[in-house]
């Protein structure tokens, strides 16, 4: 056994928990390490990371939301979005979480993983209704207010999303599954991520409500 | 038929524009590393197809090379704060309704266009419906709100900038993901797993695919590509064909033990860095401590709820 091949992972960890070498730079050298210790020559090496690059282009492909998110923004989307919480009176910062962690796990178990995200909906309309809701009292409160806003969004997305059954990790699972003799349908796979789904929810709403208990005082 | 490539001309058309105007930006003193940075993701996007494996892979260490030496820059943002309350109250509610667009398009098109096959790409339906969310809303707004096709590249690029050399980290751990299987990274992690179980017992099995699971998913960024191998060295072996698990709980649980792992990770970059860098957070890592506290007891629900129902 090579365990040389590893060294991407130490070259990671290391480079991550410097924090002063750029991350993208981490990724190369990491690639090289565990790809030459694999025994690679290295202009295949540029090649298999060039192809990889090229094929997994979707993954930034999603930034082209961009334009529409800063027209909307440059038209007050998030002043109004500010406005319309400070006007309901019972709008509290954890029953604002709580009900969009209810509304991404639900739309999330439909199939609409994408009707919502970070640059759609957490940066123009959930963190400055979170942030009228909640009122920070100075910049640190301000920075948790947002932090916890994406959260809730990766929670709800997460531990909903699984219950669909035509989505990828269902997908993944069900052809390793096969591969080995074993034949499921995908409801048997995602009928299992129904619980977790529950306790997702329960757990994370008790923590927006303590988050929310915690600012009071 | 519609799919992946006009998407990716879309983009990249919105890169190259913000690489144009980032040359015009004379407040940033870094103008022109910025412009090579999006110029370069512009022609990966419009001819990656073109440019060979070679050829990528030196547009990837060029990427690499601008960001890391260069580093880029940001410009002086005017403080339009006073004009935006004032087109605020002028556009009342009509911005959610824009807002609205995409979320109501990607939703409409996810559902209709997988009954046209021959006009869209049937597995690609999510990104076009999105793309052509983008497009639509970009549209009605600028008639709308009366405005410039410029004014929109404009903010685009400045939330852009806003992000950074973040923008294609998730791209770049993905490609890091591809090669690590193609060095062999998992068989070694696999082997390495399964000679730490005690023999014969239930819960030490169980434990280790859980926890590996979720500690491999942290290394990888991404629980896709830890389940096939924490699932061949100890899901399949052990628990299905030694101890006659459910395979469908112990494949399904599982995974959700790897999504605890993906919120607690920065090499999950789109979910936890990239966000961060959007909400312009001072702490890179604010998302991932704010996630730890529910991952953690969620990642224990998952274990407990392996042992027991995958055994009934």
């Amino acid at each position: 056994m090579n365990l040389w091949v590893l060294s991407g992972i130490a070259v990671m960890v290391a480079g991550f928990a410097l924090r002063r070498i750029n991350p993208l730079l981490v990724v190369l050298l990491a690639a090289a390490a565990s790809g030459l210790a694999a025994g690679l020559d290295p202009l295949a090496l540029i090649a298999a990371f060039g192809k990889a690059f090229n094929d997994t282009r979707y993954v930034s492909a999603v930034w082209l939301v961009l334009p529409v998110i800063g027209l909307l923004e440059r038209h007050g989307l998030q002043e109004r979005a500010r406005s319309l919480i400070a006007g309901l009176k019972g709008a509290t910062l954890p029953r604002l979480l709580t009900g969009y962690l209810l509304l991404r796990q639900t739309t999330a178990a439909l199939g609409l993983t994408s009707v919502a995200g970070h640059a759609q909906t957490v940066r123009p309309l959930l963190a400055p209704m979170a942030l009228a809701a909640a009122q920070p009292a100075d910049e640190a409160e301000a920075e948790q207010v947002k932090a916890m806003a994406a959260a809730t969004d990766n929670v709800g997305l997460f531990f909903g999303e699984d219950i669909f059954i035509a989505i990828g990790s269902i997908l993944l699972m069900k052809g390793f599954l096969e591969q080995q003799g074993i034949v499921l349908a995908p409801f048997d796979l995602s009928v299992w991520a129904i619980p977790t789904a529950f306790a997702a929810f329960a757990i994370h709403a008790l923590r927006l409500w303590r988050f929310g208990r915690g600012r009071q005082r | 038929m519609i799919g992946l490539a006009q998407v990716y001309i879309v983009a990249g058309l919105i890169f190259a524009a913000s690489a144009a105007l980032s040359v015009r930006d004379a407040s940033n003193p870094k103008r022109w590393v910025n412009a090579a940075f999006w110029g370069l993701l512009a022609l990966s996007m419009v001819a990656g197809d073109r440019l060979g494996d070679l050829g990528n892979g030196v547009l990837v260490i060029a990427l690499v090379a601008v960001a890391a030496l260069g580093g880029l820059g940001r410009g002086v943002v005017p403080d339009d704060s006073a004009s935006r309350k004032d087109r605020s109250a002028r556009h009342g509610n009509r911005l959610f309704l824009l807002a609205l667009v995409i979320p109501v398009t990607v939703l409409v098109g996810t559902l209709l266009f997988k009954a046209v096959p021959w006009l869209v790409d049937a597995k690609q339906v999510t990104l076009v419906s999105l793309a052509l969310g983008a497009l639509l809303a970009l549209g009605i707004g600028l008639f709308w709100l009366r405005d410039r096709p410029v004014a929109a590249l404009q903010e685009g690029r400045r939330l852009l900038d806003a992000v950074g050399w973040a923008a294609i980290l998730p791209q770049m751990l993905a490609s890091l993901g591809v090669v690590f299987a193609l060095a062999g990274l998992g068989k070694v992690v696999g082997n390495l797993m399964s000679a730490v179980i005690p023999d014969g017992s239930r819960l030490g099995a169980v434990l280790a695919y859980g926890l590996g699971m979720a500690l491999f998913t942290m290394v990888m960024g991404n629980a896709f590509a830890a389940f096939p191998v924490m699932a061949a060295a100890i899901g399949l072996p052990l628990l299905i064909q030694h101890y006659h698990g459910d395979p469908a709980v112990i494949a399904a649980v599982g995974m959700l033990c790897g999504f605890c792992g993906t919120l607690m990770t920065p090499m999950a970059a789109n979910f936890n860095i990239v966000p961060a860098a959007l909400l312009e957070l001072k702490d890179r890592n604010a998302v991932v401590k704010m996630q730890v506290p529910t991952a953690l007891p969620l990642l224990g629900f998952n274990i407990a709820l392996l042992y027991w129902a995958a055994f009934r």
